[in-house]
């Protein structure tokens, strides 16, 4: 029942990372040459017992649900429990969730084709999955006790985990049935519940299972694990990207007490010792010497001159560097009637800066290779891990673990940090266990950041004020550019949110274009990808046309979503309004902007209350109204809009990552201020009644923020914002 | 070389040398995981312990100038304390890896002021970062714990 992932099952309908993840899928079995169905099957463990992959039910009637998708603060891990329990009838408050084993042709992402956690899919995907799964496991129970009572399976009803037949008075808990449940036969379609009926879906007892082992230090991240004879291991690292090592001199280094061995690795000298404290005193009496012939040496300045000269056609593009289209309709070309706004926008490069940074638990030896960390993408870990031990992928055994964070970081094609600890842990051998620990600045100086990025907009607008015409352009990395298959069309991560964009479905003519150059900076998907930068562009140019045009933000809006026939932008755009109490004066002292964006399948609407306080932007309270289909559990839906607001507000306000001759300048939070307590806004959160299947949360609270402060501002003093972050310092 | 530390009331020899950040004896010689490591220079707060009462970032204090203090980490605070409750019922947590930082923070605070006020709160949470947001869940369970109405800060 559980078919082999192949490469046939990742083409139809194929998302950009589905697409992406299947072809390293596909590279990586091509390397140990056979298919890679069969290759993600060895070592698989199959005995997943009578209720299959998904669902583990205790000899006292506990049930487990068994996640697949890792949990690093989205709060799937209760949503996804609340689906299975919610089919099952399951005692919620009994219900535990763990994690899964690395099983791909089991555990895929069913919109990824590979197992792992990223799009903000983790619910979307799992959907119909888990309901089935739980409605079959209950209909098991139910069947057990219609054969056990000689009763007709219609008359029997199933409410927290006991199972009852009234005419009879009979009840029995899944405990009791178990072992007759156990022997009947799963059937594949079983009935699912009419979510009117739903009983725990969509209610505020959808809560955490985590939050008592998170709140007393019980939880257990990738730095926590402490096996027996374990070492710990720092690596001095280049100080440019694509520096390699010319010589080290360990002498110095080995004299530390506690360091046991230092070896060259391809990412830089990694020392090992008995301890942390230990290898992080060894690393810094380490001496490399680096060869940088290969280094990029550009600094931000230098790039960002370049974009700008190059979006406005000066300066000579690189070889082989060519726009590409990737929105056109009607002739941009041929002069317009109207007024011309045109406009620039810079982004910087962003650091993730996850709580915990990059770090893994590795045992090699002969014929084993384990994993322990947080890792997101399984699947890609395992096919990188088995091309360095000569493995194959299946049998690459990961324990995934709670992370502290990632925000896009452990989604990573290379597994960077990973197949680092790899290649230690091989060094070291006979599977002794090797816990790399990167600090900050390792973290920090790493990249994979979000592409700096410049936008350059020219609108030809109509005597109402509404856009005619629309030329667009776009300069920032490809974000595919390291993967197994480099996209040769376009990169759509890096323009989504303009492209498709409701704004350009209501123009008649757009030009709309992207140029990709390469860098030697690492870049990456950072919480909500391309929409971390389109959005600003689009929602603070909408606002600047809607003044211009002397209409009010959110009518001018709307009339645009009409136009395009965006009606769910339209909806939440009207609830957010409705609870800001847009039509009325902002509270004295404030000033409100609004933005509307649609990203992974969910819109969201937010209206920040914004002051400047020695310039400074300060947000007081940001109402926030999302369309993310069916609601499972309300309250993480909130946390995760309240999540969004402050990653998104803290990036606009303070983020930047510069380079100096190729070299990283912020490698802490001293250098890369980030949103505190203090700067944190109250954000209220209101959600859209849907029956629709759900979509994510995780990333769409990020792109409406940035811009509803810009807006704010705007209102407030009439000046645009044409670059972040709004902080300089 | 040797000295000693009060750990969570229980005295215990410790081998590593004085200059050692005390986080990286709670985690590698004590066995103490609750405390994180996030950056390593006082910044973030993920390695917050009290000392004496007072909450310090364990990851930039070598433990030379610690003898004869009562050290009190999350560990200590029992699973059941007012805060950890209040933690719990607001589901604060997301990634949960800032959040014995968090709580030790907040249980210095309490214990200093038993009703803070949001200016209070700021002084006191402002060195524990949290970037998964969870700051205004945290501010309602601190006044929660504080027996305060949670009503959001103005």
């Amino acid at each position: 029942m559980n078919a082999p992932v192949k490469p046939q099952d990742l083409k139809s309908g194929a998302t950009r990372r589905e697409l992406v993840v299947g072809a390293t899928l596909v590279g990586g079995a091509l390397l140990v040459g056979c298919g890679p169905g069969d290759i993600l099957s060895i070592g698989a463990k199959k005995d997943f017992g009578a209720f299959g992959p998904f669902i583990k039910i205790a000899a006292d009637g506990a049930v487990t649900v068994i996640s697949k998708h890792i949990e690093f603060g989205q709060g799937n891990h209760a949503g996804l429990a609340a689906i299975v329990a919610e089919e099952l009838d399951a005692d919620w408050s009994k219900v535990k969730v763990e994690q899964a084993a690395a099983i791909a042709n089991v555990y895929a992402n069913t919109g990824m084709g590979v197992q792992g956690t990223g799009g903000s899919s983790a619910i979307n995907n799992s959907w119909t999955q888990l309901r089935t799964a739980g409605a079959g496991a209950r209909a098991m129970f139910v069947d057990a006790a219609a054969a056990k009572w000689s009763v007709p399976a219609a008359e029997i009803s199933v409410k927290d985990s006991v199972v009852s037949h009234t005419k009879s008075g009979k009840s029995a808990g899944f405990g009791d049935l178990l072992a007759d449940a156990a022997k009947i036969v799963p059937v594949k379609t079983p009935a699912l519940k009419d979510p009117k009926t739903f009983t725990l879906i969509g209610t505020d007892r959808v809560r955490r299972k985590d939050s008592q082992a998170k709140s007393d230090g019980t939880a257990r991240f990738t730095q926590d694990v402490h096996l027996p004879n374990m070492v710990v291991a720092m690596v001095a690292h280049a100080p440019r990207f694509g520096a390699k090592v010319t010589s080290f001199d360990a002498t110095e280094a080995k004299k530390v007490a506690g360091v046991v061995e230092v070896y060259q690795i391809p990412t830089g000298v990694a020392v090992v010792a008995d301890n942390t404290y230990a290898a992080k005193k060894g690393r810094e009496a380490l001496k490399v010497v680096w060869d940088e012939t290969k280094a990029e040496t550009r600094g931000t300045d230098k790039l960002q001159t370049d974009y700008t000269d190059w979006a406005n056609g000066k300066g000579t593009l690189p070889e082989k560097i060519k726009w590409q289209s990737f929105e056109a309709k009607g002739d941009a070309t041929k002069p317009t009637e109207g007024q011309v706004f045109e406009a620039t926008y810079d982004f910087p490069f962003l650091a993730h800066a996850t709580m915990e940074p990059m770090n893994c638990v590795a045992e090699i030896s002969g014929g084993k290779a384990k994993l322990t960390f947080g890792s997101q993408i399984p699947t890609v870990d395992q096919l990188n891990t088995a091309k360095i031990v000569g493995m194959l992928p299946g049998a690459v055994e990961i324990e995934t673990l709670f992370a502290g964070g990632s925000f896009g970081r452990r989604a990573n094609f290379q597994s960077d940090y990973v197949t680092e600890c790899v290649h230690i842990a091989k060094k070291v051998g006979k599977g002794r266990p090797v816990k790399l620990v990167w600090t900050r600045e390792d973290d920090m100086t790493a990249g994979y950041f979000r592409p700096l990025t410049h936008h350059r907009v020219k609108i030809v607008t109509d005597k109402d004020g509404y856009p005619t015409s629309w030329t667009h352009k776009v300069v920032t990395q490809s974000l595919m550019k390291g993967s197994p298959i480099p996209s040769k069309g376009i990169d759509a991560s890096t323009v989504e949110g303009a492209m498709g964009s409701p704004y350009l479905k209501a123009t008649p003519v757009v030009d709309g274009q992207v140029l990709m150059p390469e860098l030697g900076v690492p870049v990456l998907w950072w919480r909500s990808v391309g929409a971390t930068h389109t959005a600003f562009v689009m929602e603070h140019t909408i606002d600047q046309l809607a003044r211009k045009a002397g209409k009010d933000p959110v009518a001018y809006r709307l009339a645009m979503y009409e136009k395009a026939g965006a009606t769910r932008h339209a909806a939440v755009l009207k609830l957010v309004a409705e609870k800001a109490g847009w039509t009325n004066p902002a509270p004295a002292g404030w000033s409100r902007g609004v933005a509307v964006h649609e990203s992974f399948g969910s819109v969201v609407a937010q209206v920040a209350e914004v002051k400047l306080m020695d310039g400074v932007p300060k947000v007081g309270k940001v109402y926030t109204a999302v369309d993310c289909g069916i609601a499972i559990a309300p309250d993480q839906i909130a946390a995760q809009m309240e999540g969004g607001v402050c990653y998104g507000l803290s990036a606009a306000l303070f983020g930047k990552v510069t380079l100096k001759d190729g070299a990283v300048e912020q490698t802490n939070f001293d250098g890369y201020r980030v949103l505190r307590n203090s700067e944190a806004p109250t954000v209220e959160t209101y959600i859209l009644p849907s029956g629709d299947p759900p979509t994510g949360v995780g990333e769409p609270g990020v792109p409406p923020i940035g811009p509803a402060v810009a807006n704010a501002i705007l209102a407030m003093n009439g000046q645009a914002t044409n670059s972040l972050p709004f902080v300089r310092s | 070389m040797a000295m000693t530390l009060e750990v969570n009331g229980k005295s215990i020899a410790i081998a590593a040398d004085p200059d050692t950040p005390l986080l990286w004896v709670l985690r590698d010689e004590v066995g103490l995981t609750g405390p994180k490591f996030g950056c390593g220079i006082g910044q973030c707060g993920a390695c917050t312990v009290l000392v004496d009462g007072s909450p310090i970032r364990s990851c930039s204090m070598p433990i030379s100038g610690l003898a004869g203090m009562k050290i009190s980490t999350i560990e200590s605070l029992g699973g059941n304390h007012a805060l950890q409750l209040a933690w719990v019922k607001n589901d604060v947590p997301q990634c949960g890896y800032c959040q014995s930082g968090q709580l030790m923070s907040a249980a210095a605070l309490l214990a200093a002021k038993p009703k803070p006020t949001d200016a209070d709160i700021d002084a006191a949470m402002d060195g524990n970062i949290c970037r998964c947001g969870t700051y205004q869940r945290i501010r309602s369970a601190i006044k929660e714990a504080a027996g305060m109405p949670a009503a959001a800060k103005v």
